[in-house]
């Protein structure tokens, strides 16, 4: 192995890799909380198996003088936690990657292309501190060394970060972070690495959000007060987060016994009059579809959060995808009306959990939020949240004597009562119901109700979440994609610097902006970008402006899209032919 | 209070003449007055069958919600406005059958609701076919040579798991079943309260007759705080016993266990919510 070179960087791309239970998840809290403390701007995803120990996990953290927030498959530093670790990331390792860690990890066959190597005795110094434990607690001080984060700060975030630990557990992980610290110092000054980020105080003052604590806040923003769901990766994030607000912000958050029950709940909770939600994923939320249908029925509210991840099935618990939009889109019985966003970015997951919620309680409808893995396990600094109006829209109205809760009305919105809330009382019914729900059949009238539910529809349409169109507006070539890929593809577009090529990302999915037929029409070239196999979101385009998007990249093995995996797909095939 | 509150004018009931259906709803409007409980501070909540239809015929708020789901709406209800007075009603298939998990789940959450289940040992609304409940040897069109699964016990799985309330009624004893009802509205905590009912149409072998034969009410002796004489009474398969089996009124419910009531009284979903500061706290914690 050759001894490594100097480069000079001012953006690195770290990437931690060990078993399920050696703490990766650990570091990367650690080292995200810190880095954004000492001003550099830090983004970390993680890629884990569906296990509690062993495997091949692996956490990426990017560390920059600038804003970032996508996946990259470069890895500057490489830090295996164990001997399968080279093995798991064997694709990204470059002739650049630096190696740091046990000799021992490293396999003998030099197959492995590792080409800069430094020697860390992980195993022997965390031995002489109290245990193999604390290896990770090195790791971490070695980057922060090796980044130049001031020494200072080290044994207060510790004390902090461990402050549930006994004093001991405290005094010997502060010992193994500054000893990572020493090691990562003595690499700085040997100039085997040489890294130029520069810090800034602005970052100290944003928000380091994961993509569940966005959608959390969002929910409370938009007044939620009531959350009932079944555990689900990637979903649970949301529940956590609630959970550990109930007390600060009069939630009520319960694990019920099923997906069945928590659907069934939140629609109750609503009716009574508290703004509720679910947070799920595809299976999970396959178990709530007639609950929709029942929201769609009864017009009442509900926010469903989907985590999405790959199906059919358990598939692939703890991995990503984008292949849920068609069931949520086509989820419930009968007809009726919904909303669907899918937040690009964390900014997106809080703004659009808020404004789900305004839109079902104004639409007494199901609202859905769709994000995945991806989005949820992405921690990042961002501008502090704003917090926009939280006096939030209430539709909620007092009840008089007479009132009926499906009155007909020329919009189809009838004005929601709830129960102890006023003179009158409060029906609602899963059959098809007269205008005070009472079961009927008579079929005049059932036309009537359903025009009147879809008529909704007339006034959802007029406030749609345009898409964003990022990069000029005389493009050639337009890139269209929604969800999470938002960040993925504008820094894949940096890096091509074609300013013929434009991005076209959609927040809200359903019902489908109006204009979008304009944009794709205005393209020389379409090309259309979804994490999943069948381009869900192109046959939908399809379905509302009659235009098929042939050129697709579609990734569906389970893991994210990567920033130079994006532009080389983008260039072959744009490759191909001339625009 | 007089039951005529409850009364709804011009409707059409679709129950069969003679079915229990209408002793129970009768029975029910009857306790509620006793009990001073107002339409408009009432929630019934149902799921489908021809006994979740009860709602249609009772003046006061209602959800009639999804098949073996009116559990988990009612428990959301009560959480949200525990002013409210709430009253989970439904089949023998639609609470044990469809919705059987809630039911247990219901009792260890124990929300201060009151659980009706109309027990006739057969599905009505789909005409005939076996119910959990129904007996071994019960022949339908479905069941060809006769029920051949254990019966559900839902008086034995309550006490099993410590309901706070578990009783038993028959809709043919107007004052019994008003006592036993009242009882269970007014008790503090999960109350589950099976009745049995005759389904005169699909049910020929557990007829009016049948059940007043085959039953017999609990007297003075049987102390329903005492669980292990209440599992015992439950299992009793010769003679079916009547009244209340068990109670324990120490147990708190959920909306005491929630905490959103603990500092304030007032029903979350009447509060307003004023969350600016608080939530730019969180926000700015977050950093």
């Amino acid at each position: 192995m050759n001894a490594p070179q100097a480069q000079k960087k001012d953006e690195v791309s770290v990437v931690l890799c060990g078993e399920a239970g050696q703490g990766i998840q650990t570091v990367e809290q650690i080292l995200a909380r810190c880095l954004k403390l000492s001003g550099f701007h830090v983004f970390a995803s993680k890629e884990y198996m569906s296990r509690v120990r062993g495997g091949s996990n692996s956490t990426e953290i990017r560390i920059s003088s600038k804003r970032v927030s996508a996946f990259l498959d470069r890895m500057d530093l490489l830090i295996p936690f164990h001997k399968g670790a080279l093995k798991h990331v064997e694709k990204r390792i470059s002739a650049d990657t630096i190696v740091l860690g046990d000799r021992d990890i490293i396999p003998k066959d030099s197959r492995m292309p590792v080409n800069k190597y430094i020697d860390i005795p992980f195993s022997k110094i965390a031995s002489d501190i109290g245990g193999r434990i604390y290896v990770n607690i090195i790791a971490a001080g070695v980057v922060l060394g090796t980044v130049g984060v001031e020494q200072r700060l080290l044994t207060n975030f510790i004390r902090e970060f461990f402050s549930k630990k006994s004093e001991d557990v405290i005094e010997k992980n502060i010992e193994a972070i500054k000893k990572g610290y020493e090691i990562g110092t003595q690499i700085l000054n040997s100039g085997k690495i040489e890294f130029a980020m520069c810090s800034s105080p602005k970052v100290k003052e944003e928000n380091l959000l994961n993509g569940a604590e966005a959608v959390g806040l969002g929910a409370l923003a938009g007044g939620c007060e009531f959350l009932s769901s079944y555990p689900m990766s990637p979903s649970t994030g949301v529940m956590v987060f609630l959970s550990q607000q109930m007390q600060d912000f009069d939630v009520v958050v319960e694990q019920a016994e099923d997906e069945i029950s928590a659907i069934n709940m939140a629609i109750g909770a609503s009716y009574g009059g508290a703004r509720s939600m679910v947070t799920t994923s595809g299976g999970g939320f396959a178990l709530m579809i007639e609950g929709v249908s029942l929201a769609g029925m009864l017009e009442t509210p509900v926010v469903i959060h989907i985590g999405q991840r790959p199906g059919p099935a358990t598939g692939l618990p703890t991995r990503t995808e984008q292949a849920d939009l068609e069931l949520a889109l086509y989820s419930g019985h009968g007809e009726f009306p919904r909303i669907v966003f899918a937040p690009g970015n964390l900014k997106d997951a809080f703004s659009l959990t808020q404004k789900a919620f305004n839109l079902a309680d104004k639409y007494q409808i199901p609202v859905f939020v769709l994000t995945d893995q991806y989005l949820i396990d992405s921690l990042m600094n961002l501008p502090l949240l704003d917090i926009p109006d939280t006096r939030y829209e209430s539709h909620v109205v007092r009840t008089h004597k007479g009132y009926k809760r499906y009155e007909l009305t020329e919009v189809g919105i009838s004005p929601r009562g709830i129960p102890g809330f006023g003179e009158g009382l409060v029906g609602v019914d899963s059959d098809e119901h007269d205008e005070e729900a009472h079961i009927t059949e008579d079929l005049v009238l059932r036309k009537k109700m359903v025009d009147k539910r879809l008529k909704k529809l007339d006034s959802i349409k007029k406030e749609i979440v345009p898409p964003e169109l990022i990069g000029a507006s005389n493009y050639k070539v337009l890139i269209t994609g929604w969800g999470s890929t938002y960040n993925v593809v504008r820094e894949a577009l940096q890096e091509l610097g074609r300013e013929d090529i434009s991005f076209l990302h959609f927040k809200q999915v359903y019902p489908l902006y109006e204009g979008t037929r304009d944009y794709l029409q205005k393209a020389h070239r379409n090309i259309i970008i979804e994490n999943n196999a069948t381009s869900q979101f192109g046959k939908l385009i399809k379905l509302y402006t009659g235009m098929d998007i042939e050129a697709r990249i579609l990734k569906y093995n389970g893991l994210a899209f990567s920033v130079e995996e994006v532009a080389a797909e983008i260039k072959k095939i744009l490759g191909k032919e001339k625009i | 209070m007089e039951s005529q509150i409850f009364e709804m004018s011009d409707i059409d009931i679709a129950w069969c003449p003679g079915c229990g259906n209408f002793s129970i709803l009768k029975v029910l409007k009857l306790a509620l007055s006793e009990l001073d409980i107002k339409p408009e501070k009432l929630v019934l909540v149902s799921g489908i069958g021809q006994a979740a239809k009860i709602p249609h015929y009772f003046r006061t708020n209602f959800f009639n919600g999804l098949h073996g789901r009116a559990i988990p709406p009612a428990t959301a209800i009560k959480v949200v406005n525990p002013d409210l007075t709430v009253i989970a009603e439904s089949g023998d298939g639609d609470m044990y059958g469809e919705g059987g998990n809630h039911l247990i789940n219901a009792i260890r959450r124990n929300p201060d609701i009151t659980n009706i289940v109309h027990n006739n040992m057969v599905y009505g609304l789909t005409k005939g076919q076996a119910s959990p409940t129904s007996q071994i040897g019960f022949k339908t069109p479905v069941q060809v040579k006769g029920v051949f699964l254990e019966p559900f016990n839902p008086l034995a799985l309550a006490v099993a798991l410590d309901a706070s309330f578990v009783a038993r009624a028959f809709s043919d004893d107007i004052e019994q079943t008003k006592e036993i009802l009242k009882e269970a509205i007014s008790h503090r905590g999960f109350a589950l309260v099976d009745i049995f009912q005759p389904c005169v149409s699909f049910n020929k072998v557990n007829t009016h007759k049948w059940f007043k034969e085959n039953t017999y009410y609990l007297d003075n002796s049987h102390d329903p705080h005492d669980r292990g004489n209440a599992f015992q009474k439950a299992i009793e398969r010769e003679k079916l016993p009547l009244g209340i089996f068990y109670r324990n009124d120490k147990k708190s419910t959920f909306e005491e266990n929630v905490g959103v009531y603990r500092q304030n009284k007032e029903p979350l979903a009447l509060r307003k919510i004023e969350r600016k500061n608080k939530l730019s706290d969180l926000i700015k914690s977050k950093r």
